[in-house]
């Protein structure tokens, strides 16, 4: 294929390769912001970065909408021929589970904001005004998404270290391709 | 707020009975203490997608000295503790005293000392000072309506904008507006 920008069976296309470590890059920021904003002394900055948070926060939700549309019209590579055959069972339930997390948890962060009594309105990169998911405002459904927003931050950046670890042994321990695909669309030496 | 006094005094000219204009002037004239009981500030600052955050402060105090001589040479003077901020939510009350905002603990007033009084219609004026918060003092205007004069108590209607991001409390624009929308009902009594 002359333009790289698609999926074959055989190798990630740049667009995938540019949404997932695009995201990749996002989805570990926001941890770390998330962390941080909420043990900051300074009032001022932790507004400041909370509405940072939910500005990145709605750029993902964008961008992963845009990669499940590209997956679901793209052909996805098939994994190597030495991946066995319970990594092979494994690995689609993982990234469905990768998948979930992205999607849940900027949904879980908008109802937060949208439930909040703070009622801070949330503009994202002060752009345009994101309205508000039609959920009843409560201190209750506050705490509820609150919790939901915190538990599913920790399992989902969780499951991406599970994710890092595996593609880590696929590199360094099995030898395959299967990060270096993620990387260049050329790497398509070892498939089938 | 001092119109009204000019105003008694402008038709009692027309009328030729300066004695009655003497008597209405000397009538408010004097000095005044501001009654936090039946007084009360409150502000507003304008969102983005409607709506606006909402507030009062509790505590404050203040004089007005109304001149028996010149209108115009009248003094308003109050001040603001902001400590006493109160928006019905005390997440926010709490980020409003903060560094963030108002920095109470290190700045716990804000000052208002008029320099002038301007006569604007029968019974308004522009009363002009400087506002002083955060250590940081600028020019402000309100426009003060005299609302009620008997029995030792007068009363004003004031209202003005004040930009925020003078004082060191920009936080949060352009989500939450620049000017702050002030509407206060002053109550002085005598002495």
């Amino acid at each position: 294929m002359p333009t790289s920008i698609t999926n074959s069976t055989s190798r990630y296309g740049w667009a995938a390769i540019v949404l997932h470590w695009l995201i990749a890059a996002i989805f570990i920021g926001q941890f770390a912001l998330g962390f941080v904003m909420v043990r900051l002394t300074s009032q001022r900055t932790a507004f400041e970065l909370i509405q940072l948070h939910k500005s990145f926060g709605f750029l993902l939700l964008g961008l992963i909408i845009l990669r499940i549309a590209w997956r679901l019209g793209n052909a996805v590579p098939t994994l190597p021929r030495s991946v066995g055959p319970f990594e092979r069972r494994a690995a689609p339930l993982a990234h469905l589970a990768l998948y979930a997390f992205q999607i849940a948890l900027p949904l879980s962060g908008w109802a937060l904001v949208s439930v909040s009594m703070l009622e801070i309105p949330s503009m994202p990169f002060n752009l345009f005004v994101m309205p508000n998911l039609p959920l009843g405002e409560s201190d209750a459904a506050e705490s509820f998404w609150a919790a939901a927003h915190w538990y599913l931050a920790y399992a989902g950046i969780a499951l991406v270290t599970l994710h890092v670890a595996a593609a880590l042994r696929h590199h360094f321990w099995l030898r395959d391709s299967v990060l270096r695909r993620m990387i260049t669309p050329s790497s398509d030496r070892d498939m089938e | 707020m001092y119109a009204r006094i000019f105003g008694f005094a402008a038709v009692a000219a027309c009328l030729a009975m300066p004695a009655s204009a003497a008597v209405a002037l000397s009538d408010a004239a004097g000095s005044y203490t501001i009654s936090p009981a039946s007084s009360s500030i409150h502000f507003s600052i304008g969102k983005v997608g409607g709506g606006g955050l909402d507030g009062t402060f509790s505590r404050f105090k203040g004089s007005i000295r109304i001149d028996n001589s010149d209108v115009g040479r009248s003094q308003v003077n109050f001040t603001i503790f902001p400590e006493s901020v109160d928006t019905g939510q005390s997440r926010i009350d709490a980020f409003l005293r903060s560094d963030a905002v108002f920095d109470a603990a290190n700045s716990p007033e804000i000052q208002f000392r008029s320099t002038s009084v301007n006569r604007t219609g029968d019974t308004t004026a522009l009363v002009t000072g400087r506002l002083t918060a955060r250590g940081k003092t600028f020019p402000e205007e309100f426009t003060a309506e005299l609302d009620g004069l008997k029995a030792g108590t007068i009363k004003f209607h004031v209202t003005g904008k004040v930009l925020r991001s003078r004082y060191g409390m920009d936080v949060g624009t352009p989500i939450y507006s620049n000017i702050v929308d002030f509407d206060m009902t002053l109550t002085g009594k005598r002495g």
